[in-house]
């Protein structure tokens, strides 16, 4: 599934763009001029990755220190334990796209029971 | 490794990873593995968060050390260079890192009386944990991080609250007296009463508490109290050690002790920062999880590395549903402005200004820009 998400030349670099799907998904242009997209969710908390700290290819979770890296998925260390889920970008005609990987989301607690139907 | 929380696994960590192979023995005196203490106030007190969700350890982490837990150090013998314990083993030890952590203050006189609770621990959590499940009145005494997120998850739990503070404005001290006035003011917004300005001079009850006694002559009717007035540094152990304690270890900015081959992390550790020009012993999660790699480096090197600058301090607390971010030091402000939201709206980004330099931000439900102010500090003030 390929989504639009925003215009090349409305993100620059060392910023995020959140794309509003469920589980939502963000778009980091680093400031080498790289595109990369991973879950926006924190695996640890309901924090959004896209309002963390852009550093090369990490994004530090804006809340409790837990770094991904944007190639990999990877988390560095707890508090988040689980890697978020990495997606494909294209750029045609000067739009991002992101085609959504199919793997099973690494979501937190609260998110999770929410999305499933419980109480958070 | 003395200590087994935070600052004792990130240090384990940051040895492997920088390459240590040798022996190493992570000494702790709770006989659970490493697990995250900032749940223990809100999700895990509140039921949504289980023992396993608190676990530091990744499921396949194997930092090849041997865990002497449940075990508490007593003495560190210098000549010898051994830690010893409680069950009258020693650990010789080439290197040494302090992480012993903090303990709660007690109320005098509160000990053996049933429904008075401190927070630190997990045992403590769950003990508190199951009393609030029975409902009742809850006094939080202490308007401080824990007692503020004590009183909002008990108000979420359906508890009547009522917080007591000594001083006349909850959180000055961490967030300066406007925006702790700010910040505890969401206590209010829930209907929880707040009394400031006044002390707590017992506790009535003959078995269990009945009653919380202030120095006003009031008494305000408990059936469970909470008394978070703060920690302590746990040196007890390094007295005559050659260790210098100063509101806890006294460290340089890189984390060395007084003795060569010791260093000391976390929230027992008074590190001497640069940017303020003094010792400060901070006793936030960040620094905790951070600060061990720069003392690892200096223990590896035998003090041969000169210390960067840290980050500036950052800390959050969730309360009643507001996400508060805290980064620098308020002490050294001599203004404050809120730059983006209203406080009306509990919703606002404020930044403190010394001499028209930004020292400190603080942000509530601010996240993004918190973050971009947080870079910034971090950037100016390096």
């Amino acid at each position: 599934m390929k989504i639009p998400a925003c215009r090349l030349a409305d993100l620059p670099r060392g910023e995020a763009f959140r794309l509003d799907i469920d589980p939502p998904v963000s778009v980091f242009h680093t400031d080498d001029g790289e595109l990369f997209a991973i879950d926006d969710t924190c695996t640890h908390q309901d924090a959004s990755l896209a309002d963390g700290w852009l550093e090369g290819c990490e994004v530090e979770c804006p809340l409790h220190a837990s770094k991904f890296d944007l190639r990999t998925g990877a988390v560095d260390a707890p508090p988040a334990k689980l890697p978020v889920r990495t997606h494909e970008v294209v750029v045609e005609d000067g739009m991002i796209h992101v085609r959504v990987s199919t793997d099973a989301p690494n979501l937190p607690p609260c998110v999770a029971s929410r999305l499933a139907g419980g109480t958070a | 490794m003395v200590g087994a929380s935070l600052a004792g696994l990130s240090a384990a960590r940051s040895l492997r990873k920088q390459g240590y192979d040798g022996r190493l023995v992570v000494i702790g005196d709770e006989l659970h593995r490493p697990y995250d203490r900032p749940p223990l106030s809100k999700e895990f007190l509140a039921g949504t968060l289980g023992e396993a969700d608190l676990a530091l350890e990744a499921q396949d982490e194997d930092l090849g050390a041997q865990w002497l837990l449940g075990t508490r150090a007593t003495g560190l013998d210098r000549a010898d260079r051994a830690v010893r314990l409680a069950d009258g083993r020693e650990v010789r030890v080439d290197g040494l890192v302090i992480a012993t952590g903090a303990a709660a203050r007690r109320l005098p006189g509160s000990d053996g009386l049933a429904g008075v609770h401190v927070l630190r621990t997990l045992d403590d959590a769950r003990a508190l944990r199951d009393e609030l499940a029975r409902g009742g009145r809850l006094v939080v005494i202490g308007g401080g991080f824990i007692g503020a997120e004590v009183a909002s998850t008990a108000y979420a739990l359906g508890l009547d609250v009522t917080v007591v503070e000594v001083a006349p404005t909850p959180l000055a001290g961490p967030l300066g007296a406007t925006m702790g006035g700010i910040v505890s003011g969401l206590h209010a917004d829930h209907g929880v009463r707040l009394l400031c300005g006044v002390g707590v001079k017992g506790l009535s009850g003959e078995r269990c508490v009945d009653a919380v006694l202030l120095e006003d002559g009031r008494s305000i009717p408990a059936d469970i109290v909470v008394v978070g007035v703060g920690a302590r540094p746990c040196v007890e152990w390094l007295e005559g050690s050659g260790v210098e304690l100063d509101n806890g270890v006294k460290c340089g900015a890189d984390g060395r002790t007084a003795l060569a081959g010791v260093v000391a992390v976390g929230d027992c550790a008074n590190w001497y920062d640069p940017r303020a020009g003094a010792h400060r012993r901070v006793e936030h999660w960040t620094g905790a999880r951070e600060r061990p790699d720069a003392a690892v480096a200096t223990l590896l090197a035998g003090g041969a590395v000169v210390p960067g600058v840290p980050r500036p301090p950052y800390f959050w607390s969730d309360q009643y549903g507001v996400r508060i971010q805290f980064a620098g030091h308020a002490a050294g402000a001599d203004s404050v402005s809120v730059e983006e939201g209203a406080v009306d709206d509990r919703n606002v980004l404020a930044v403190y200004r010394r001499a028209g330099d930004p020292v400190a931000v603080l942000g509530m439900n601010q996240p993004r820009l918190f973050t971009r102010w947080r870079k910034q500090l971090a950037a100016s003030t390096s």
